[in-house]
């Protein structure tokens, strides 16, 4: 279960004057530099900020700063709850705000101090620091209400944004020391020691509702695209058709000819046109005619051909790929075991589709600039825009407004760099850039392609002696991060996740060989372990039907010393009834995910029709240690499922001459309301750290199928997307 | 220019013949919970209420508007029918990313007013089928839709 290490610099320090640090570093967005959560002083005039976190009123109304980018993962309410957590607010009292895209203050532990929504990480990173300033938050109040009744702190308890003298039971509302209160020069020293079991949570746990959803219920939530300012205009950009290729002449005659067109830009790798609609905009877009390189290197790029390239490449065991994770002598036991299975899997590129599609709204004055951008990455938006538009990161000024769909593709800010650079052709007007869905296939960020190679051997008692796994794909760190991803020996922790995992199999060698080919890929929701798993589970499924062995028996064996992994897998067979009898024609597919550090199973019944596997339901049962909200790690399951299950059936991206050949629905077609199983999910919170949950549903899924339909066809599925008739 | 009926108002818009009505909610009018999402009626996301019918927004050109009536997803919000189903929405905590769901409102709300009976969880499901979620909501939809059938009989 690696997580990204090159990246993971947080400490907790507890000398000095300041008890909470965090340092920066290892992303390449990152503002670099080391910094500390300062107390801030009071942020207005009749507020008070105990950590940079809050900010309390004297109505004892508190407003939590919410760090993350909130895309529907529910990340808006659970940062804030962990905060609530442990500084005894009252919930109810409580109103969130988004943070401003300052790393420095509020950059994520987990991301070495970037501001960075994405690889599940979000509570997973914060939630150390942020119990402990919630924590540091109420000694500072506990020690303002002691010198103010002149009492010792150690008789003062806070509960529910009130301060009790215990052997009074005299009461204080935490608004009510706002006025005149200071942060101590001294931050009280605070340790994980001091933070409350999980018996004794108050907040943590709670299915509390979601605080964006009612503005989500009425129309009235603002995405990034809703972003309206004075004078704001609209772009449209023809883009360049093959990633590298930049425009060499443009004619622009008719364009500029459309009413209400204001002006027609050159963009390194398109021409932009600005207008006072977005409609009119596109239409004049459509009207330019533009010359473009042909030198890109993707030119050359056939997804199909390339796959068959990456499938020989996989199965050439004796090439060394980067080694990911290594224990044992694979080889060594491959040759003494008793039976050997091979398999060559394949897994398409695959798009997001953010319902929102990419946008972004810029307005630049001289030396400065301002950005509304829905995007998983407020650190990459300022890092392109330093580097690509040539402002100094202090003068750009980034506002994250609610994301239509993330799942990856707004932890890239590509779309920034257009707006920002026509912000800078036209200072002083604000400039709205859309992509349209077309532009938005066009310029897909996708999941890579793979194949992957594996080979397993058993001994004569149906265990597993020896592992092999090769995958061969285009790097993601690769690209994003080449230093640390040279540094590490080729290790690329998105490609990569979920090729090892707790299954107790001592001799095991898993490897990437990296292709380059010209197109970039991406993260994409759950990125490895969306492909890592669908061959693992069901190559596991396999092996066990060969030694006569239940696939859920066989997968508790595997798994004797990690509990948590065995309660999921019992907790999810129960529900689905493994074991029992089915309508005929349906049977059940298991499979099991480790990834992010929680545990989830899931079980899929599964009937064919016209060659077609129909799902009518999936249950799934997950631990993640400490759950912050039980109802909303149903909603993340579920809808993670279904993502899943959505590109296992049909979603594939396909690339001819480095152009994409899927430009909006019609043609890439995605799960529809009348094919969604429903999916049954149970949490099983466990005293452990929070593991990650944005992702978590999805790799189970396309091997919980897959297995169903083994086992009702005989026929084992072994690409993704599954092929249309099996 | 054309004149309209836009969420029981009369209204009037300079714009081309040509501009699609979700442009013409979004810019001319700042209604802006009317989504843009694909631009092609195949998503769903711009669905507003066209003479009464749901209606994809982003391929109906101003010129056809003319004389009509629209309402949009802030016009069904001031309807009992719309705070039905605002209510059931956030019961169910419903959205995810949320940006499908005035869409999905839409679309509900006309299904619910065009049905001769109560609808089989399965008809809901079958009845929202052009309105995509990325995010799987989908169930929970379904749900929210039962429930307000359930309460208003």
């Amino acid at each position: 279960m690696e997580t990204n290490k090159l990246s993971r610099r947080a400490f907790i320090a507890g000398s000095g004057s300041v008890a909470l640090g965090v340092m920066l570093g290892g992303w390449t967005g990152a503002r670099g530099g080391a910094s500390l959560l300062l107390p801030e002083a009071a942020a207005a005039d009749a507020s008070f900020s105990p950590v940079a976190w809050v900010s309390l009123a004297p109505d004892n109304t508190a407003v939590i700063y919410s760090p993350a980018s909130e895309m529907g993962q529910g990340t808006m309410t659970a940062i804030p709850m962990i905060v609530a957590e442990e500084m005894e607010l009252d919930w109810h009292k409580v109103r969130v705000e988004q943070a401003p895209a300052d790393p420095r203050r509020f950059g994520n532990p987990g991301f070495g101090g970037a501001m960075v929504t994405g690889s599940s990480r979000t509570v997973k990173g914060y939630y150390d620091a942020l119990r402990l300033a919630g924590l540091q938050a109420r000694l500072v109040l506990v020690q303002a209400a002691a010198g103010k009744w002149g009492v010792p702190a150690a008789d003062i308890r806070a509960e529910r944004s009130t301060l009790i003298h215990v052997p009074t039971g005299r009461r204080m509302a935490y608004g009510d020391l706002v006025d005149g209160a200071r942060v101590p020069a001294e931050l009280p020293k605070v340790d994980k020691s001091m933070l409350k079991p999980m018996s004794a949570f108050a907040i943590i746990g709670k299915d509390l509702p979601r605080v964006e959803v009612p503005a989500k219920s009425d129309g009235s939530a603002a995405f990034g695209i809703d972003v309206r300012l004075p004078g704001m205009l609209w772009a449209a950009i023809l883009h360049a058709p093959v990633q590298g290729e930049k425009p060499l002449a443009v004619v622009d005659s008719a364009a500029l000819a459309v009413p209400g067109v204001k002006k027609v830009v050159r963009l390194p790798a398109g021409v932009a046109v600005v207008a006072d609609s977005f409609a009119t905009a596109r239409k004049a877009r459509d009207l330019l005619e533009v010359k473009w390189s042909e030198e890109a290197k993707a030119r050359s790029y056939d997804s199909e051909a390339a796959l068959k390239e990456f499938a020989a490449r996989a199965e050439r065991l004796d090439e060394a790929g980067a080694v990911w994770h290594k224990h044992g002598d694979a080889a060594q036991k491959l040759s003494g075991a008793a039976r050997v299975f091979r398999a060559t899997y394949t897994t398409d590129h695959v798009a997001h589709v953010t319902m929102e599609p990419m946008n972004c709204t810029a307005r630049a004055e001289g030396e400065a600039i301002e950005i509304w951008v829905p995007s998983q990455s407020p650190s990459g938006v300022i890092g392109i825009v330093a580097a690509g538009a040539g402002y100094k990161p202090e003068n750009i000024k980034v506002h994250i407004t609610l994301l239509g769909g993330g799942y990856g593709r707004r932890a890239e800010a590509d779309y920034s760099l257009d707006a920002a650079l026509l912000a800078k052709a036209m200072p002083g007007v604000p400039i709205q850039v859309i992509w349209t869905r077309e532009d938005d296939f066009q310029r897909a960020r996708p999941r890579p392609m793979t194949a992957q190679h594996l080979v397993a051997g058993i001994d004569a008692e149906g265990r597993i002696v020896g592992w092999r796994h090769r995958l061969v794909s285009e790097g993601i760190v690769a690209r994003t991060a080449p230093a640390a991803y040279q540094k590490s020996g080729g290790r690329d922790a998105p490609v990569m996740e979920g090729a090892d995992g707790v299954y107790q199999i001592a001799d095991q060698l898993v490897e990437h060989c990296r292709e380059q080919r010209g197109v970039d890929v991406s993260f994409w929701r759950a990125v490895g372990a969306g492909y890592t798993k669908f061959s693992i589970e069901t190559l596991i499924d396999e092996i066990a039907g060969a030694a006569g062995k239940d696939p859920l028996q066989y997968r508790l064996d595997l798994t004797s010393d990690t509990p948590r992994a065995q309660a999921v897998l019992r907790e999810a067979a129960a529900m689905a009834g493994w074991g029992g009898s089915r309508k005929p024609g349906h049977a059940l597919g298991l499979a099991f995910s480790d990834a992010w550090s929680t545990f989830i199973a899931m079980v899929a019944e599964v009937s064919m029709s016209e060659g077609r596997p129909v799902v009518h339901r999936l249950w799934a049962a997950v631990d993640c240690g400490h759950a912050i909200s039980p109802a909303n790690i149903k909603a993340q399951v579920e809808g993670a499922a279904l993502f899943g299950l959505s590109a296992a059936l049909g979603e594939r991206l396909v690339y001819k001459g480095g152009q994409v050949q899927q430009h909006n629905l019609d043609t890439y077609p995605l799960l529809r309301a009348n094919q969604a199983p429903v999916v049954e999910v149970t949490v099983l919170p466990t005293d452990n750290p929070p593991g990650g949950m944005g992702e978590v549903g999805l790799p189970p899924v396309a091997p919980a199928v897959a297995n169903a339909v083994a086992r009702l066809t005989g026929k084992r599925l072994r690409n993704l997307p599954f092929p249309q008739t099996i | 220019m054309i004149e309209f009926m836009l969420n029981g108002k009369q209204v009037s818009a300079d714009v081309a013949d040509d501009k699609p009505l979700l442009w013409v909610l979004r810019e001319d009018f700042q209604l802006t919970g009317t989504k843009f999402g694909c631009g092609m009626a195949q998503c769903g996301a711009c669905t507003v209420h066209f003479n009464g019918q749901p209606t994809r927004s982003c391929v109906l050109p101003a010129a056809a508007v003319k004389g009509a009536s629209v309402t949009t997803v802030e016009g069904l919000m001031r309807t009992d029918a719309g705070q039905a189903l605002r209510k059931a929405w956030v019961a169910h905590q419903v959205p995810q990313c949320g940006y499908c769901q005035s869409g999905q409102l839409m679309t509900a709300a006309g299904m619910l007013a065009g049905a001769d009976g109560p609808l089989s969880r399965e008809q809901v499901l079958e009845g929202m089928a052009g309105n995509l979620c990325r995010c799987g909501t989908y169930n929970r939809i379904a749900d929210a839709v039962v429930s307000v059938q359930k309460s208003a009989t």
